[in-house]
Order: structure tokens, then sequence, then C-alpha cells
């Protein structure tokens, strides 16, 4: 590992049922992944505001990812299809700003996954830190 | 301002061996709000709660922050602890520092800087709980069962048993459904009817057990626990509770071409009817598409010979309402229309039957006193052939047949197949298959027997065409094993139809707020652990309204679906989920779009007047979330444009302060 | 077991015709419902079969291909819409290819087009001979 390698703030949100499971998973099996994710319990993914996404990138947020249910999965029946259609319509207009296309992401990760958990945090971790800072939305008057 | 607590646990060393747990609560003895830091070996232990309890007491604290494992863990342990001390369960947040932290990183001052994090992060949410109490409403006890086929009856009786009252909805004159048609069952080859009309007698001898018949459900408010239904029962013409079923009035009826939709058209009935002898209730019924009387004003039989004056020309429809605890669907199946399968030449020849007009040949009760007859012309049959898989497993035509496996074709065929073989042996039986598939309690064994000792001629392959010709049925097919095509002079041509749902459970969902899939079939609210209920709450299923399945898989699921309506029944009081959507009603502008995202139809409308600063006021249309209904996925209040919608314990402004300590 | 040739072969076949032959079920109504079956080495429900495994040379060789009627019965009834009439045309074309003969490259065509040639045979033609 580089020593200076550019350590990004990552933003996950979880679905209480399946990837919030899945992540305590990837814990019981000690499997590591890069601790600049930090994860915000959610009841379902729908529940992720495009609002919420943005704050955390005004915020200073590097990346965000959200993870739910497999389609046809969700606990709430139909919760993660109206994610799925609101992150495409979100992540089309952050492209639009010039956010890249990496540093969002939607992931299925059921409570079984935990694996699948912890190589998506790393993957997603190291392509963001790849990228670097995120100044873009950056407001900094949040700046302290 | 709250005033929190945080309570930093080692859990032995699982925490402590990669989190500085005393920096941590060191750490965040200054974030705003927080008044009390410390850590601890195990916060879970009775010592550790005991230090919560007196922390609470002795700092005054509104709320609680544990930094320690999974809250799927123990959330529940440490709401229970403040609610012993006082607290509201809700001012509990948990910060996630072992699952997500320590088990997963390996530096100790990455995990510790993390766990800070982790922890602000919760704090920054306790800081805007509320404190909230799950909503509580009534229950009904009184169950309302949706068809009285033997899903129906089962769930009915198994209901009743646990004492509590049920109605029954049929929309047919009398109860007993598909299993009331079939001659025998599979796999034992015992008589429908003498398993299933003692049944029906039970459910009409049950005080606890209302039927009622030539019904249909025609609206459904409300939600679990209190079901507003509007049952409208059709006019019969005859008084149900004069008429002694007598039958002489359906003798004496001077219209006698009507088609016996009991025996699926092959024979005929009188304008006024009982479907079968042991039909329940035992009262006629005037069809009126048919009575001279109704028609035209001119005849009145019936009500000449009924001496006991039952029959009333003059009746008109009736609706009753009621309200239910639990309502379960239990609408069944019907085979499907075969008359696009023009290749088997179901619409031009009479000898072309249904797997359920075979059925009815069969039986005893059956337009021709059980012996198997061509319908065409009343010979014996010598050759008869079976096509498996007609409409099943048919992907390429949706208006055709169905995608799915039927499931008991299978088995109602070798059934068929070894009846006719025993009865008459001199018949030469072929069956074309595709795969046999019997995957039940001694059906395989039931299958072979069919092959093995009454010699049914089983074919790999599909019959391409059949063609009238003659007389016959020139049957034309291939053997995929033997490699040829196969040239069969049949006397009769059974196809084993693809069952669909019965086209009434679309409008029942859409009452119900029920989910169904592409094919009609119910939904389940989890396809393994939960496959008796629907994911609207107090909605049940029982029966084949949720997928093909036979007689024992159908009494099995219909007892499984009575025991959760017991469950519900047994509770005097429902205690909700508290974190549940509600909509600020003065800035929503009662758009509709929550309603329409809402998977349980929680969500409802009204116009509520709002007093003006000019003193005069407006009436506004706004949303009210029934928090009995909703879940509480969320979903609604992303939806919302207004921002009126939010979702107590998961709030935006919740929310939004965990991202801000994150990206702090 | 498949060799370059063949799984070129298959493919071009698979092209050509659009069929997916692992939608089929192996119900063999295609074969039950074929008027010419008798007069066939290679029966309709083994072209889809055979094809699936690409043994496409052994079906060209057979003069299967040309006992099809090509009434499209088997394409009608056919429950999982496999179309295995379909694949006796694309292995046709398949054949006549190889020959070599009757073949056009896209540079011949500008010579022989003329104002009156319909679009649509233009377009036909392209379909039939692509690459």
């Amino acid at each position: 590992m580089q020593v200076n390698e550019y350590k990004p703030l990552i933003v996950a949100f979880c679905c209480n049922w399946c990837s919030y499971a899945g992540a305590d998973l990837a814990g019981n099996n000690r499997l590591n992944y890069p601790a600049d994710v930090k994860i915000i319990r959610v009841p379902c993914s729908c529940r992720v505001n495009p609002m919420f996404i943005l704050r955390a990138f005004q915020r200073g947020a590097d990346g965000v990812i959200i993870c739910g249910c497999h389609p046809g999965d969700c606990h709430y029946t139909s919760g993660n299809y109206y994610t799925r259609r609101r992150m495409a319509l979100l992540f089309s207009m952050l492209d639009y700003l010039g956010i890249e296309r990496e540093r969002t992401r939607v992931e299925w990760v059921s409570a079984a996954e935990g694996a699948k958990f912890a190589a998506t945090m790393k993957d997603f971790a190291e392509k963001v830190a790849s990228l670097g800072e995120n100044k873009r939305l950056e407001d900094l008057r949040c700046k302290k | 301002m709250q005033r929190i607590g945080v309570f930093v646990c080692h859990c032995g060393t699982n925490i402590a061996g990669t989190v500085d747990v005393k920096a941590v609560a060191e750490a965040l003895k200054n974030e705003p709000g927080v008044v009390f830091s410390t850590d601890y070996q195990y916060m879970c232990s009775q010592s550790g709660q005991n230090m919560i309890k007196e922390a609470v007491a002795e700092h005054r604290l509104t709320g609680i922050v544990v930094c320690s494992c999974s809250p799927r863990m123990h959330e529940a342990t440490f709401r229970k602890t403040a609610q012993a001390a006082g607290l509201n369960p809700y001012m509990v947040e948990i910060a996630n520092i072992r699952e997500q932290c320590s088990w997963v990183h390996k530096d100790m001052p990455i995990g510790t800087e993390k766990a800070v994090i982790l922890a602000k992060a919760a704090v920054a949410k306790v800081n805007l709980n509320a404190p909230l109490t799950p909503g509580e409403s009534p229950v009904t006890k009184r169950a309302l069962v949706i068809g009285g086929g033997i899903a129906g009856i089962q769930t009915a009786l198994d209901i009743a048993d646990a004492g509590f009252p049920v109605d029954i909805v049929e929309t047919k004159p009398t109860i007993g459904g598909k299993m009331a048609q079939l001659d025998k069952t599979f796999p034992t080859l015992d008589c429908a009817a003498c398993i299933l009309t003692p049944k029906m007698v039970d459910v009409a001898q049950n005080e606890k057990i209302r039927i009622f018949s030539y019904s249909e459900v025609t609206d459904v408010k409300g939600f679990v626990g209190n079901f507003d239904v509007t049952i409208k029962r059709k006019a019969r013409y005859v008084k149900e509770d004069v008429c002694t079923g007598c039958g002489l009035c359906t003798e004496k009826c001077p219209q006698k071409n009507v088609p016996n939709e009991f025996n699926l058209g092959m024979d005929n009935r009188r304008a006024i009817y009982i479907p079968f002898a042991q039909a329940v209730p035992k009262v006629a019924t005037i069809d009126p598409n048919y009575c001279t009387m109704l028609k035209t004003g001119k005849c009145g039989v019936c009500s000449k010979v009924c001496t006991a004056g039952a029959i009333d020309y003059s009746a008109k429809d009736e609706y009753i309402e009621e309200r239910y605890g639990a309502i379960v669907a239990a609408t069944g199946f019907n085979p499907i229309s075969m008359e696009k399968f023009d290749e088997f030449a179901y619409s031009q020849s009479k000898d072309v039957i249904t797997s359920l007009e075979l059925e009815r040949l069969m039986n005893a009760a059956g337009p021709t006193g059980g012996t198997l007859l061509r319908p065409s012309d009343g010979e014996h049959p010598h050759t008869i052939v079976f096509v498996q898989c007609v409409g099943s497993r048919c992907a390429a035509c949706e208006q055709k047949g169905k995608e799915y496996c039927s499931k008991i074709c299978c088995m109602y065929t070798a059934k068929h197949a070894m009846l006719i073989r025993d009865k008459y042996p001199d018949t030469d039986v072929y069956v074309f298959y595709i795969d046999v598939r019997t995957p039940g309690k001694n059906f395989d064994e039931f299958y072979r027997r069919a092959v093995e000792e009454y010699g049914v001629h089983y074919i790999k392959g599909m019959v391409g065409k059949v063609s009238p010709e003659g007389g016959k049925l020139k049957v034309q097919a291939s053997d995929l094993i033997y490699g040829k095509q196969l040239h069969i002079d049949a006397d009769l041509v059974v196809l084993a139809a693809a069952i669909e749902p019965d086209k009434s459970a679309r409008g029942l969902a859409t009452m119900l707020t029920a989910s169904m899939d592409t094919n009609d079939f119910f939904t389940e609210a989890h396809p393994k652990l939960r496959p008796v209920e629907s994911p609207t709450a107090g909605v049940f299923l029982s029966g084949t309204c949720q997928g093909p399945k036979d007689i024992p898989e159908t009494v099995a699921q219909a007892g499984a679906a009575a025991s959760k309506v017991i469950g519900l029944l047994a509770k005097d009081k429902l205690l909700g989920n508290p974190c549940v959507a509600h909509s600020d009603e003065m800035m929503c502008n009662g758009c509709s779009t929550c309603e329409k995202v809402c998977p349980y139809g929680a969500i409802t409308y009204q116009d509520k007047e709002f007093r003006m600063p000019d003193r005069t006021t407006k009436v506004r249309r706004i949303a009210v979330v029934n928090e009995a209904v909703c879940q509480g996925c969320g979903a609604c209040t992303v939806a919302c444009m207004s921002g009126a919608m939010d979702l107590r314990g998961f709030s935006s402004k919740q929310i939004m302060a965990e991202v801000d300590a994150i990206c702090k | 077991m498949q060799n370059k040739k063949s799984e070129n072969l298959k493919e071009q076949v698979l092209r050509m015709s659009g069929v997916n032959p692992s939608k089929c079920m192996r119900c063999g109504k295609c074969s039950g419902t074929c008027p010419s079956y008798d007069e066939m080495e290679y029966h309709p429900h083994q072209f889809v079969y055979m094809v699936e495994n690409g043994d496409i040379e052994t079906l060209m060789k057979s003069d299967s291909v040309y006992k099809c009627l090509s009434c499209f019965a088997c394409v009608d009834r056919c429950p999982r819409g496999v179309e295995p009439a379909k694949l006796v045309e694309a292995l046709r074309l398949c054949v006549i290819r190889q020959k070599g003969k009757n073949h056009m490259t896209a540079d011949d065509i500008p010579a022989v087009l003329d104002d009156e040639m319909p679009q649509q045979a233009l377009v036909s033609a392209m379909r039939k001979y692509s690459k």
C-alpha cells in the first residue's frame, strides 16, 4: 500500500433487511474492507432521498454507494425498484454536473453476501480513491 | 436540547482489541448534547445495563447512544433498558462499532477514528430523535373467507374451531368449488365427494360459520383488524331460510334447456336448479337468464309446486356490510380456454375434452352416470389419447397459454389413465408427455403403477395435430425416444388444460390492495418464510389463488392461513411499528404521488378545512397515513415533492444529520 | 467436441435464423406436427437439438433440409417459440453459401443497382448475404 494514497470519504446507505445484514456478515466473517466506508442504516434503499446524496457531496464526501436487497427480494416488495429508477435519474444528473460516474453506485447485497459486501466496498473505495478528492459539489461554506 | 449519554462497549476484546474505547468515550464528551460518556466491558450484561439505568437517573439523560455490536443484535435489549430507566425506548441509537468497525479493520488508529465518526453520527441522530409510541388498533374478532372451495372450507373450519366467527363468501349457489366436481383423488383414489361433502356439512352445521352463497365481495375498506366489507347477495329468487331443498321445483320447471355448468355444459339443467345433490346450502336458485317467469312474466310453475312458499320473483340484490379483522383470499382456479388451440380440434369435435370434463364423465353423479361414453355418440371409447401440458409451460404465445407448470396435470392424468384401464381393460390408453413431474409423497409410485400395473402407454413426445375424420380422431404425434411419428385413430382425446387463477381474483386484489404476479396469482409476503400471508397486513392466502397446487397442499396451506388468522384474531389490540410515515398537513399539496408508490395502500386522502390567516377557511386535500397499515419503508418520503412526507425514526433531518456527522 | 469451424457455422446459423435453441424444452411438438416427418432423416426436434450441439455439418449434408416444406406448422405450434423451420431455412442458406456461388459482396451491389429496384429487395438481399 502506498503511504500517501488518498483516503476518500465514502458514505454507504444500507437497507436494514439485506445489505446492513450483509455488512454485519462481512464483520462476522472478519472480511476486511477500507475504513473509509461509513454506513448509514435506512429501513429500505427507497428511503434514500437523492437529497441525502447531494448533501453528502456538498459536505465533502468523495463517493456515495446505496445498497439494497436484490430485485424481487425487497422486504417491502418494491422499494428497491424505486431506488433503481430514482438513482438512474439522479446519476444522470450528477453526470451532467460533472461528477464522475464511479463516485456513485447502486449495488444489491443480500443478507447472505458478506463477501460480496466486502468486495464491493473495497472495489468502490479503490475506484473513488483513484479519482481523488471530489471538489465539484463541495460547499466551501461547510468547511470549517 | 437533549441530554445524551454515550456508552462504549468493549465487548471483551472484540471491540477493545481494535478500537481504543477510552479514546472514543473521551472524544465524544464534547459533542453537542452529550453530557455523559463512559466505557464498559460488556454493555449488554446485567451490570452494563444497570450502569445505563443509573446514568439515566444521575445525569437526567434524555437520549442514549450505545457504541457496541450491530443493532440487529442488541437494539431491542438496550431499548428495553431505556424503557426500564423511564426513557422512551426510541430514544436509543446504536453505533455499530463491532461488525462494521472493529471486526473489519485491523489497525487501531484507523478503527478508533472510524468508531468515533460512527458514534458522532449516532449522537447527531439522537439529538433529533423524538419519543415514539406504537399506535394501537382494535381487532374485530371475525374473519372473512372469500371462496368456498376446499381451501376456503378448510380455512373457515380451522378458524371456527378456534372459536372465532367466520363468514364464507361464494359466488356460486353452493360451496364445494372444483373439488366437488372431481371424481377420484390421487394418489389414494378415494372419491372426492366422500371426503369433501362431510366437510361441507360441517361448515353448514358449525354455529360459528355463516355461508353467503351466490354472493360477491364488492367493496373493501379499512385495514388489518378492521376491514369494512360490502357483500352483494345476488337475488336467487328463492328465500334461503324457507326453501327446504326438496327439489320438486327443479323437476317441474318447464325450461329444460339450460347448459349445466356444474357438468361443464355436457348436459342440461332447469332454469331453477340445485347444482348437485349434496349442495350446501341445499337451496334452489333461479337462473334469471333462462327463467320464463322473470323474462316474460308468464310461467310461475315453481311457485305453484313449492309447498314451502319459498319462491319470490320480486327478490332484489341485497348488500350487507360487515366488519372483519382478517380476510382470507381463496378464490381458486379455472382451466384455461382451449378454444385457441386449433391443433387439438377442441372446438371442432365433442370428443376432444378437457380433463375436468373427463372427471364429470367418470363421476357417478355426472351426465353419463359414471359410465365413460363419448360425448358425440354415446359409444364406449376404445382408444383414448391424453395430451399433457396443453397451455402449460407455453412461453410462445401469451394469449394462448401460460408460462408456468400447472403442477397437478401429471398426477391427475395418471389417475385418469389408471382408472380407465381399471374399469375398461379393453381400452388402449396413450399419454403423451414432455416430462412426468411427480414430486410428492407416493406420487412417483402412483405414476409407475399406472405404467407397470395398468399398462398405460406413456410416450415421450407431444401431439402435433388432432383431426376429426369419419367419427375418429386422427392423432399425429411424435415419439421422441423411438424416433418415429405416430398416427393413432383415437375415440377420445383428453387435454390436460393449464390452470389459471379465477378471473375474480384481479378485481379482488385491487379491492384488498394485495399484490399479484403477472399471471394473476396472489403474491405472498415472502416466498419462503411467509407463504400464506399477502404483503398487505391482515390479508391471507389459501389454495390455488396463490399458485397451482393439489388438494393435500391446498388443505395444508388452508390450515396454515387459518393459524395465521387465529394468531391475529387472538390479539385484542394490534401494536404497530412506530417508525411509520406521516404527512405534514401544512405542507401536503394532495398530489397523490405518495399514494401511488405505497406498496401497502396505507395512504388515503381527505379534505380538511384549514383556517387561513385572514380568518377565512379553506378546504384542502391532504394525505393521511394509516399507521396500522404502513410498514415504514419510506418510499413515499422520497416521492413526496413538497417534502411533507417523512418517516418517524428515520426522518430526513436525522439522516441528513448522520450524513453531516460522517462528512465533517 | 466442437471445433472452430463448426462453432463458426453454429454462430452463423443462429444469427441468420434468429433462433435460440436453448429455449427448447424437448417436447417434440414440432416433430409431432410435421407433415413431412417420414421423409426426413433428421426431424424438426433433432434440428434444434443438433444445432444447439453444434452438429451443423451433418445437417448440411443431409437432404432433410430440402424435405422441409416450410409450412411453418412447427413455428406456429411450438409452445416455447423456438421456431425450428427458421433453423432449417438458415441451414439451406448455409449450404448455398458454402458452394460459394450465388454470393455477392457489398462492393458488387452498386453495379447492379438501378432506379427501378425496390428498396426492400436491396435490404433483404443485404440481410440474406450479410458479410
